[in-house]
């Protein structure tokens, strides 16, 4: 499932993304390889999430592009680009399960508005993505009634819903327990090598960055710019620049004003 | 799992027999969103009563959960049936998710079905419950309120001042016009049947007490339990879904002091003012009607109005707008509090809080009719 290893399935070029006047990253460029698992890293507030949401269809960029395949996405008809959106799966922060539907018609609505499928074959569909995530006895409770883990899990098998070919994850261990985390992470390798899909990860669980990602990218908040492409690990190990070293040790930054004057 | 749909054979599969083994040769593209589930395949595999089922998968190209639901499907069949499994002819990434699927086996999970009078005293203990809580939430404003009154609640002048603009000049357009439609329709009315009579000057007593008597006090009510009190239920449930009552709880701060009691200061402070306004405008209402459809001077009119209205007639007014306001505040503050933490749950609380105001209203204003009658006034 992951013949085209090492081909670019996402290129991002020179992007920059804001609200209105206000700046939140610029010039950014990477590229995300087939079957490959890309951390989008960085402090709270560094535009992150803004940069996924310009990758997703939600924010229009700025300035720059998306090519998705050989296809410039911001530069398709809306109609394409609703086309081209089916082929992404997206994993919100907070899951952002729809509240008054079960989980089970969670994961189907995807497939019911967007696929001619019959009852019973959507049916089968949702029940096997919640029983990958290790959800298949929960398809039937409320999202109120599941705990933060099962929420995540939850979103991710709404996600794979339309088997998508580009799964986008917006903080996907944040807020969870370590063995969570862990089980969260270990379910997305195994996911992204039984599908083989591409994985986009916006974190800065840095458990999950080293255990899971194969290339990255740091974003900085000050210099409203990527400052570092990598695996997480190859920029833990050799990346001096002093914010990436202190992200990447969990230790505070050399010029950080809260410090006392005598640990700086 | 391609952007652009593939093009290629659709998944297919063939059964071969080898002895007591059936040989599934898996051929062709598996995409689900295409091809959809076939319901009724593990049966015709296992019709055949096989010993072992085996796979071919070397025609078998690409491929997504399409696949599994089938291999998941006729591996539960297999198990069920005492028909050995053998997965080794599989692709390796298929293998994989089989065996995070069997991890977790899809149990159904049984639905209660309480018997009928369980339900039904079910529904009654919480129907008891709620009554409680609002009974305590009743006292607990009698209380509160009293020290409230002497100046020392807790309660931000700001959030009165925010309340009382919202509940009070942000609803006077709607007021406005609602009261003024329903006094011109009164005088309509009026006017189709006293005319029959020759008594068209009293189109301006049966406005003017229709409006003070009842309608203006009525309709401005039922105008702001859907504006107001709609909006408060909604505003406190969505509080409880961002955690921020349960912020207030663990600082001690009382919930009355800061949501509630600035509520319904604010809507029992406002309801009179609007009321007041709503006669006003309703008799204007009659008034145009009056002058248009019967020909009446607005003098006559104005002095006609004011014979048959009496201060009780106001009072009795007043004092309905006032509970109604007090009423309209306790339901919606109430509904919010006792809402649950999801965003349907907040819709939900809205359409309480609405529907329950209202309902109260109208019963309390049968209430009032009731008192009114038997003290003659």
């Amino acid at each position: 499932m992951t013949d085209n290893f090492g081909k670019p399935r996402l290129c991002v070029d020179a992007l920059t993304v804001g609200f209105g006047e206000t700046i939140v990253q610029q010039d950014v460029s990477f590229k995300v390889a087939v079957g490959s698992i890309f951390a989008i890293m960085g402090a709270s507030g560094s535009g992150k999430s803004t940069l996924l949401k310009a990758m997703i269809g939600l924010l229009r960029p700025a300035a720059g592009n998306i090519h998705i395949g050989e296809e410039d996405y911001w530069g398709a008809s809306e109609e394409r680009r609703g086309q081209i959106d089916r082929g992404f799966g997206v994993l919100f922060q907070s899951g952002a399960l729809w509240s008054s539907m079960t989980v089970v018609e969670n994961v189907a609505l995807p497939l019911r508005m967007l696929s001619n499928l019959d009852d019973a074959s959507i049916d089968s569909l949702s029940r096997i993505k919640l029983s990958l995530v290790g959800l298949g006895a929960s398809g039937d409770a409320m999202p109120a009634e599941l705990s933060g883990g099962m929420v995540k899990r939850a979103g991710l098998a709404r996600a794979l819903a339309l088997d998508p070919a580009i799964l986008f994850l917006d903080e996907p261990s944040s807020g969870l327990d370590p063995i969570t985390g862990k089980r969260l992470d270990d379910l997305i390798l195994e996911l992204r090598d039984g599908f083989g899909m591409t994985v986009v990860l916006v974190s800065h669980e840095l458990p999950s960055l080293f255990g899971i990602c194969d290339d990255g990218i740091f974003l900085d908040a000050d210099t409203k710019t990527a400052i570092a492409h990598g695996a997480p690990r190859a920029l833990r190990d050799g990346c001096k620049h002093p914010t990436v070293y202190a992200f990447m040790h969990r230790e505070n930054l050399a010029s950080d004003p809260i410090l006392p004057k005598e640990t700086q | 799992m391609a952007l652009r749909e593939p093009k290629l054979e659709p998944g297919n599969w063939k059964v071969a027999e080898r002895g007591d083994t059936s040989v599934i040769a898996l051929s062709g593209t598996w995409v689900a969103r295409l091809m959809g589930v076939d319901g009724g395949a593990a049966q015709r595999v296992l019709g055949k009563k096989p010993h072992t089922i085996t796979f071919e998968s070397q025609t078998l190209g690409h491929w997504d959960s399409a696949l599994i639901v089938f291999l998941s499907d006729l591996r539960d069949a297999a198990a069920a049936t005492g028909v050995t499994f053998d997965q080794t002819g599989l692709p390796p990434d298929a293998r994989r998710l089989l065996t995070l699927v069997s991890r977790t086996p899809a149990k159904a999970r049984p639905k209660p079905t309480a018997p009928f009078v369980e339900r039904v005293g079910i529904r009654t203990l919480s129907g008891c419950a709620e009554l409680s809580k609002t009974n305590a939430l009743i006292g607990q404003i009698v209380l509160r309120g009293g020290v409230a009154v002497t100046g020392q609640a807790a309660t931000r002048a700001s959030d009165v001042f925010c309340c009382m603009y919202d509940a009070g000049p942000a609803a006077l357009a709607i007021v406005s016009v609602v009261n003024l439609l329903v006094g011109g329709i009164l005088a309509f009315i009026a006017a189709t049947e006293l005319r029959k009579f020759g008594a068209e000057l009293y189109v301006a007593s049966l406005v003017g007490i229709g409006m003070v008597r009842e309608m203006a006090a009525l309709m401005t009510a039922i105008i702001m339990a859907g504006r107001t009190g709609g909006a408060y239920a909604a505003n406190i449930a969505a509080m409880q879904g961002n955690e921020e009552i349960d912020a207030l709880h663990s600082f001690g701060i009382p919930l009355f002091d800061y949501l509630i009691f600035p509520r319904i200061l604010a809507l029992t402070g406002m309801m009179p003012v609007l009321y007041a306004f709503g006669c006003a405008v309703g008799i204007l209402g009659g008034l145009v009607v009056a002058t248009v459809t019967l020909g009446m001077t607005t003098t006559s009119f104005l002095i006609e109005t004011q014979h048959s209205l009496s201060g009780s007639q106001f009072t009795l007014g007043f004092m309905k707008s006032i509970s109604f306001g007090i009423l309209i505040a306790i339901v919606s503050c109430r509904v919010g509090l006792r809402a649950g933490r999801s965003a349907s749950d907040v819709g939900k609380a809205a359409t309480s809080a609405v529907v329950a105001s209202i309902v109260g209203v109208i019963a309390l204003d049968a209430i009032f009719d009731l008192c009114a009658n038997v003290l003659d006034i």
